[in-house]
């Protein structure tokens, strides 16, 4: 038995993480012992803080390209390059976390757990701050998000997989109006999470079986064993095979891939809509990552014969989310759906199996998360008496009564609709021309066709809003408040901005495409 | 072979030939921008701009005069990248160039002067003068591109600016049919031009007019003769010349500046100055210049023929910018020396025809807007510098000696009669037709106009003459048809000899004529024309419309060509469009909403997949865990390779 050595840690390197952890710490203490009445203010402030200063830390690290923590985190451009979206994005969500304007004690329930009709329900009917817990759970998720995008092998994971999970499952659960589907939601989400973890694991075992027996190295689940096994193993590649496809599973699900998408409705729905826009963005960034990383580091040497799969996949996810996106009549349904079909679409920029393909699809991912923060800022601004109004009917003649924002809302559906002049057209372009260089052309295909049939959903809602009249059922939209506005605007711009000239952003994805081993 | 094509680099004061184009650009964005903010002083802007552009074309003038290579351009930045195909936005400033440049900003600034008191009337006269800028602006673009998509660029602007200006009254049903029309035609010629640019591209690899000059030898006669001939349509279209000259006499129904300055003294010329400049090719090819002279030929007896036969005093002259335009178009087509004849009877033209443009709109100001000749008469004594002015004018275009346009179309109707064999003669009297079928009918509009007794309608009592900020650029511009031929005629060939091309030798060539016999002829003709005209109508003519022989009928109705262009292209396409909305309504249609309802229905049916109970959700999720991990072992087993 040797002695257990202590691997070495790069805390520069690793500092975006410990940041985000510690500060997570530091709110439940915060929880503890400031008083009530500061506690939003001190919380969100912290939260901003942490996420911005790790922020800073990845910019300054922008040019690490290392292996730390005894091989299991590895910083490098698309880890810092996600890690950086992430944190951009998951400031934008916290804006609209914490707004307490739009509606008196913000989007979340003031306790966990209320009875209906209690005193503490009557108090929280009344406009009490919502729980501060919010804060440190989105911390920890935005952490473990942080990991999962730069886990260098499958353990640390799965580690970061459910580090980032449990919070959201909580957070899903927290929603001030609708509490039973707010906790129905919650509940699905942690069970079929739970579900689609265990295959996650599954798959992580038979890799381990399939590493044992090479000369030379001892079994493991890091992804250079993981790659020399596929090199050279003598187990047999069914273990690898099946290994794989569990693997690819459990991450599917996280990416609300068909046929393992079916939580994403109820979930999206359910959840506060911040937190909507939060996982829409945020987990979607985390679950790509996750998968570039697994296929293009671990998994390069199988020589991507799984890619007709995958590519299935891709088809059907497609298919689904932008047939079923049709006859939605939900708002944030209809989000959820052309959630599921955009994640079809990033499949194809993940089967693209050349760094254009690789930086396309970050590109992708992160002119996505802008526009669909933006999309979810403007579901919480249309209410009425009883909260948010997310009934399409609910929206018709919209255009008449709040311009502005139908405007916005309509800018964002047309980005949505991959229409050029908005970061949707530039981004399906980057991930689609690598497509067809890889001589994926089915995809693309695939892809086109169901854009096209997507549009009909978004336009939809645009001609409901402009051309019906106003009914006594349209509700009017809050002004927002400042954190609000400011999310709003940073989506709107970012998605402006990358549509019209998208090359700065690109350039910068490129330099970044390239994985360490 | 001709030497090689090679443009200088603007520097110095010509960096900032952009301006040119900028100004009056700006100028009409403020315009339509400001909207009614702009009212009280907009059109002041407008004219003020054009000065401007006036003042600098001037100055460029003067600096290009004094460099050795006197062609210069200017590339401001990249326009278009796409693959192989790069366009520069670029400029170029050379002799042809910049006698364009000071036509339209000249002529351009007397008419917005002009155009202040006539349409100080009008509610619309800042929208007015921001369409007017627009339309210099992208004129200006047109003549100084350096490069064929520059000037197709500003091809589009001019008739976008054109199509605006002619239904600005679109109140008025008529003017909004006129703007159709023109457009609809124009699209014709413009989608020759457009594919004309294709080919070039496609063969040459680049539009810039460089590469494009040094090139064109290479390439084979059909491909010279078909790039030629859709550049040529591309004319036909823009210069309202046969076959695509319908448009132009309906355009008429603009206010009058718009006429004076669009669609007589600049825009309309855009097709001379597309085939001077492209220069190389046409002269690359003597199919393709025959066919431009017959083109001329055909539209200088055209515009005579219909214009004798109106009554309307815009119409006859539009007709007669219809017939100047065809001698412009048999000069270049006669190639050689020939294009700078042609290029000194555009700009003398401009002057000459802007003037009587001016002249009729002060005729309409006194008399109520009418427009018929028929009800005019012995205006002499009541608008005296209209009629002075419009006398020069007149004088000007039949080509009397010694008025501008002797200097300018006599030298035409020579270089007609130097052609080779049989064809001097068939289009050198073609030529001499036209100067006495000019004389006939611009005599007959002016002795109708300002002599013999009134016809006026009962309900115009004191005409009177049109106010100073009117007469005193209908005074200018008459000082320029009384003497800008000859000065034209002695300066500008030897000017334009620096342009790519244009430095031709004199036509070896004599004359199947003595030059003395056919000066002699083209003034004996005009002064048989003018006599004739003076005598038939020195009395006034009836009021209503005459019974007439086949000649005169047909060209009252235009030589039926409209009739031609409703019963062969109007009719069947009409009958096309509704077969195709049938087809569409049945067919596209029904395949589209078929696949919409199949989708929807989908829709409909996948939904109640989506129950909300976990245990559906989970028994999804193992069914699609099952497929993929069989899917991924049938791979490992070689099965899906």
């Amino acid at each position: 038995m040797s002695e257990l050595k202590l691997p070495s840690l790069d805390y520069a390197a690793l500092a975006p993480i410990l940041i985000l952890l510690g500060a997570a710490l530091v709110g439940v203490l915060v929880e503890a012992f400031v008083p009530r009445r500061l506690r939003n203010g001190v919380q969100l402030a912290l939260a901003l803080l942490a996420v911005l200063s790790a922020l800073t830390m990845v910019i300054l690290n922008a040019d690490d390209r290392l292996l730390t923590a005894g091989q299991a985190i590895a910083v490098d451009g698309p880890a810092l390059f996600l890690q950086g979206a992430i944190l951009i994005l998951a400031t934008m969500a916290l804006l609209l976390i914490g707004e307490r304007s739009v509606e008196r004690g913000g989007a979340f329930v003031a306790h966990a757990a209320v009875t209906a009709e209690s005193p503490d329900d009557r108090r929280q009917a009344e406009g009490a701050g919502g729980t501060t817990e919010v804060y440190p759970l989105a911390t920890f998720a935005i952490g473990g998000m942080l990991i999962f995008v730069a886990a260098n092998d499958l353990l640390t994971m799965f580690i970061a997989l459910e580090v980032f999970s449990l919070p959201l499952y909580l957070l899903c659960a927290l929603a001030r109006r609708r509490r039973l589907l707010s906790q129905e939601a919650a509940m699905k989400y942690f069970l079929l999470g739970a579900y689609s973890s265990a295959f996650f694991l599954f798959g992580v075992a038979l890799i381990y079986g399939f590493t044992s027996g090479i000369p030379g190295r001892t079994a493991g689940v890091d992804f250079a064993t993981i790659h020399a096994a596929v090199a050279d193993s003598p187990a047999s590649r069914t273990l690898l095979f099946a290994g794989m496809a569990l693997l690819a599973i459990g991450l599917l699900f996280k990416a609300a891939a068909a046929p393992f998408h079916v939580w994403t409705p109820d979930v999206y729905q359910g959840a506060p809509t911040p937190v909507t826009g939060f996982m829409a963005a945020c987990t979607k960034v985390a679950a790509f990552g996750a998968l570039l990383r697994v296929f293009h580091v671990a998994f390069s040497g199988a020589s991507w014969d799984f890619t007709p799969v995958l590519g299935a996949v891709a088809v059907l996810t497609m298919l689904v989310g932008a047939v079923l996106a049709v006859t939605q009549t939900d708002i944030k349904r209809l989000l959820a759906y052309s959630s599921i079909a955009n994640a079809g679409y990033l499949l194809v920029g993940v089967l693209a199996p050349s760094k254009d393909g690789l930086s396309g699809t970050m590109f992708y991912l992160v002119a996505y998360g802008f526009s669909v923060i933006a999309a979810f800022a403007v579901v919480t601004l249309v209410r009425d008496a009883d909260g948010e109004a997310t009934h399409l009917s609910r929206w018709a003649g919209l255009g008449r009564r709040s311009p502005f924002f139908a405007a916005i809302f309509t800018f964002i559906l047309l980005a949505f609709a991959g229409i050029p002049l908005t970061s949707g057209f530039t981004s399906k372009f980057a991930i689609f021309a690598p497509a067809l260089d890889a001589n994926q052309a089915w995809l693309v295909i695939a892809g086109v066709l169901t854009s096209m049939v997507l549009a009909f959903p978004y336009l939809r809602v645009v001609v409901m809003m402009w051309l019906s009249e106003p009914g006594d059922a349209t509700p009017t939209v809050t002004v927002p408040g400042a954190l609000t506005s400011a999310a709003l605007v940073i989506g709107v711009l970012a998605t402006l901005v990358l549509g019209v000239a998208p090359a700065p952003l690109l350039d910068l994805a490129n330099g970044a495409a390239e994985f360490v081993r | 072979m001709e030497e090689t094509v090679h443009f200088a680099t603007a520097n110095g004061m010509l960096g900032s030939v952009w301006l040119l184009v900028a100004i009056p650009l700006v100028s009409a964005a403020i315009l339509l921008l400001l909207g009614r903010r702009a009212d009280r002083w907009g059109h002041w802007l407008g004219v003020a701009a054009i000065g401007a552009a006036f003042v600098l074309g001037l100055t460029y003038f003067f600096q290009l005069r004094g460099l050795e290579n006197k062609q210069v351009q200017l590339s401001l930045w990249q326009f278009i990248t796409a693959g192989d195909l790069k366009v520069d936005f670029g400029l170029l400033f050379d002799p042809l160039a910049a006698v364009f440049v000071l036509l339209i900003t000249g002529v351009g600034f007397l008419i917005h002067l002009y155009a202040v008191e006539y349409m100080a009337h009008d509610e619309g006269r800042r929208r007015f003068f921001g369409y007017f800028n627009l339309f210099v602006a992208a004129m200006l673009l047109l003549v100084l591109g350096n490069n064929y998509v520059m000037l197709y660029f500003g091809w589009e602007g001019v008739g976008l600016a054109s199509y605006l200006l002619i239904s600005f009254w679109y109140g008025r049903p008529s003017a909004a049919t006129a703007g159709k029309k023109a457009f609809l035609m124009n699209r014709v010629g413009d989608a020759g031009l457009a594919i004309g640019i294709f080919v070039l591209f496609a063969q040459l690899g680049s539009t810039q007019y460089e590469d494009v000059f040094n090139g064109v030898g290479a390439l084979s006669q059909t491909t010279v003769l078909v790039l030629g001939l859709l550049l040529l349509l591309g004319a036909t279209g823009k210069s309202g010349q046969f076959p695509l000259q319908a448009w132009l006499p309906d355009a008429m129904e603009g206010p009058t500046p718009v006429s004076a300055l669009i669609h007589a003294a600049t825009m309309v010329t855009a097709g001379v100055y597309l085939i001077a400049r492209s220069n190389p090719i046409f002269s690359a090819n003597s199919t393709l210049q025959l066919v431009v002279v017959s083109v001329g030929a055909i539209t200088l007896l055209m515009g005579c023929l219909i214009g004798a036969a109106k009554d309307d005093i815009k119409r006859v002259l539009a007709w007669s910018t219809v017939s100047q335009i065809g001698y412009m178009f048999l000069g270049v087509g006669l190639g050689g020396a020939a294009y700078a004849l042609a290029i000194v009877h555009l700009l003398a033209h401009g002057f000459f025809k802007a003037n009587m443009f001016l002249g009729a709109g002060s005729v309409m100001h006194g008399m109520n807007d009418q427009v018929d000749i028929r009800r005019f008469g012995n205006l002499s004594k009541y608008m005296k510098v209209t009629w002075l002015t419009f006398m020069m004018g007149w004088l000007a275009i039949i080509g009397m000696f010694p008025f501008s346009g002797f200097f300018s179309k006599e030298p035409i109707i020579v270089a007609a009669f130097e052609r080779e064999g049989w064809t001097a003669w068939l289009f050198g009297m073609a030529a001499l037709l036209g100067a006495g079928l000019t004389a006939f009918y611009m005599t007959r509009l002016f002795v109708l106009t300002f002599h013999g007794p009134k016809r006026w309608t009962e309900d115009i009592e004191h005409p009177h003459e049109s106010p100073k900020l009117m007469t005193v650029p209908l005074v200018l511009l008459a000082i320029g048809s009384v003497v800008a031929g000859f000065l034209l005629a002695t300066s500008v060939p030897d000017w334009l000899t620096a342009t790519a091309g244009l430095g031709g030798e004199h036509a070896e060539h004599e004359p199947v004529l003595a030059h003395w016999l056919l000066t002699t002829l083209s003034l004996l003709v005009t002064v048989l024309g003018a006599g004739l005209a003076w005598f038939l109508f020195r009395n006034g003519t009836a009021t209503e419309p005459q019974p007439a022989g086949v000649l005169v009928t047909a060209a009252r109705r235009n030589l039926y060509t409209d009739a031609f262009n409703e019963a062969v292209f109007e009719k069947p396409g009409i009958f096309l469009t509704r077969a195709l909305v049938f087809l569409d309504n049945r067919g596209v249609d029904g395949l589209v909403n078929g696949l919409a309802a199949a989708v929807g229905g989908g829709s409909g049916r996948l939904r109640r997949l989506q129950t909300g109970f976990v245990r559906s959700y989970a028994t999804s999720i193992l069914t699609g865990a099952l497929l993929v991990v069989a899917a991924f072992l049938a791979v490992q087993a070689g099965w899906l390779a």
